[in-house]
């Protein structure tokens, strides 16, 4: 990971290696959420290369910390994802098989 | 907001020159501009793709936390995600399962279908060992058939390969020998087309795939072979994996036995050894753990008017996929009703023809609202593979954090 310029921490670009758009568009997404944000956007220098390059500049904050900001929210987004869909999971199949019960008492 | 407000606006101010907080009061009063709440054609281009005939409009989200400042309404989702996502179950079966999954933006729902493909660890064969095959299917397309099958074992209990060494913790061997006989010994009713009795091919399945818990049993050709008691293999396995609590249990094998690898002539035959190992789809499409793993929009369909008699039987008899029902409304009159929206492929064939249809059908998907289907190759259940998913992009994440540090 390298970082962009040093005289303003406002605005950096990070280099991530071995990411796609999978994680920079998913970042490019609570960046974006982030009222301290500016701008930001990702690039991909070259389709053979695995890096991408993630652009941000704020309204004043460094760079840095919104960007792990960032990664703590999606952090949050991804647990309570989790957390959401295994209860789906389990009510969905508590229900199936209360529903299972009902058939075979009924016939 | 029009004309008439700048109007009114201003001649307020020429009427009160030096009052500019007075003017601002007069427009916030006004009634047509709401405040802390989106007026509705701005929500229907926040919320939904309106699909025309021509063309789909609005198809992009507001991503940027401010882009509704100007109205007092807050764009970001992270403050309430939390209490409104939803996710639905629709069908939970072995092998693949439909989900809603509701109030998130669709750049977090692609990482998610993203990694599903290309980044949930499987196992499958990478390397083939062929001592001998005599069939007509050549050596690498043999290899490359048998790295398609799908191996039953959990990747999680099996790491990846490092410097090229196989023991029992990375690797899984299988073994395959089997030879078609060359005339009479083999049993069998006469086909047609066949001179012989007895005489027939044998096709080779991926049940014929012998799991062998101990490593290889192909011995390494080097000097010292002879001399030494036990001699080299191309695995190092410390330990048989079936003494393994995990699998003594459940033995591995290929998740289907029906699987054709090749078929045998009289006289030929096959001997092979297949190593298995943890790897992830971007590699190589033999890891994907699913076949695949996709979502959609949720389709929304609207009758802005009353479609009756026989537009309302034209359009039933349009749409292919019987989105749309009659219903009777007495005195012999017929209307059409939106019966099944969620089956809407949005092919647009009701609205196709001429402007009266666009004008009395409105066909719309819901932004955030994705019908998720995850369709396993059999090597996990679909919902272990969703969390495993999950954990990825948490996993991205924390080694980004880390990386910045």
């Amino acid at each position: 990971m390298e970082l962009g310029s040093f005289s303003d921490p406002s605005q950096s670009t990070f280099s991530l290696i071995d990411e796609d758009h999978t994680f920079a568009n998913a970042i490019r997404f609570t960046l974006n959420q982030d009222p301290r944000t500016k701008f930001c956007g990702y690039s991909i220098p070259h389709p053979s290369d695995n890096r991408v390059n993630i652009r941000i500049q704020t309204t004043g904050d460094p760079a840095k910390d919104v960007f792990k900001d960032a990664c703590q929210n999606l952090m949050v987004m991804c647990q309570h994802v989790n957390r959401t869909f295994d209860k789906a999971v389990v009510d969905f199949k508590m229900s199936k098989s209360v529903d299972g019960m009902d058939i075979e008492s009924n016939s | 907001m029009s004309s008439d407000n700048e109007d009114t606006t201003s001649s307020s101010e020429s009427e009160q020159s030096d009052s500019g907080r007075d003017t601002l009061e007069f427009i916030e009063k006004l009634s047509d501009v709401p405040m802390g709440k989106l007026p509705t054609h701005v929500d229907f281009q926040r919320t939904r793709v309106d699909c025309r005939a021509d063309a789909p409009v609005h198809t992009d989200t507001f991503q940027y936390s401010g882009a509704y400042a100007s109205m007092g309404v807050d764009n970001s989702l992270l403050d309430n995600f939390s209490n409104n996502f939803r996710v639905e179950v629709i069908r939970l079966e072995k092998d693949e399962m439909e989900f809603d999954m509701i109030g998130i933006d669709p750049a977090i729902a692609n990482a998610f279908r993203r990694i599903l493909i290309a980044e949930v660890p499987t196992m499958a064969i990478e390397k083939v060992l062929i001592a001998n095959n005599t069939s007509v299917i050549q050596d690498e397309v043999l290899s490359h058939r048998l790295g398609l099958i799908p191996i039953k074992a959990d990747p999680r209990l099996f790491a990846f390969t490092e410097n090229d060494t196989a023991n029992e913790t990375n690797t899984i061997v299988f073994g395959l020998k089997v030879s078609c006989e060359k005339q009479a010994k083999r049993k069998g009713p006469k086909r047609e087309g066949q001179e012989q009795e007895g005489q027939t091919r044998i096709t080779v399945k991926s049940k014929d795939l012998v799991w062998l818990p101990n490593g290889s049993k192909f011995t390494l050709d080097s000097e010292g072979s002879n001399s030494s008691s036990k001699s080299k293999t191309y695995t190092s396995f410390s330990c048989s994996q079936d003494s393994l609590p995990e699998f003594s249990s459940n033995p591995i094998g290929p998740t289907d036995g029906d699987i054709t690898i090749a078929r045998l002539g009289p006289g030929q035959e096959i001997e092979l050894e297949a190593h298995a190992v943890k790897g992830i789809g971007k590699t190589h499409a033999k890891w994907s753990p699913v076949a695949p793993a996709w979502y959609r929009m949720l389709p929304e369909v609207i009758l802005l008017k009353d479609i009756e008699d026989q537009m309302a039987e034209k359009l039933v008899a349009t749409c292919p996929v019987k989105v749309f029902d009659i219903e009777d409304i007495g005195n012999g009159k017929k209307r059409a009703t939106v019966a099944r929206p969620r089956k809407c492929t949005l092919c647009r064939e009701c609205i196709r023809e001429g402007k009266g249809w666009e004008d009395s059908l409105s066909l719309r998907r819901v932004k955030d609202h994705f019908i998720f289907t995850i369709e396993s190759t059999g090597v996990l259940p679909p919902e272990v593979l969703f969390t495993e998913a999950v954990k990825i992009l948490l996993d991205k994440c924390d080694r980004a954090i880390n990386d910045l540090c």
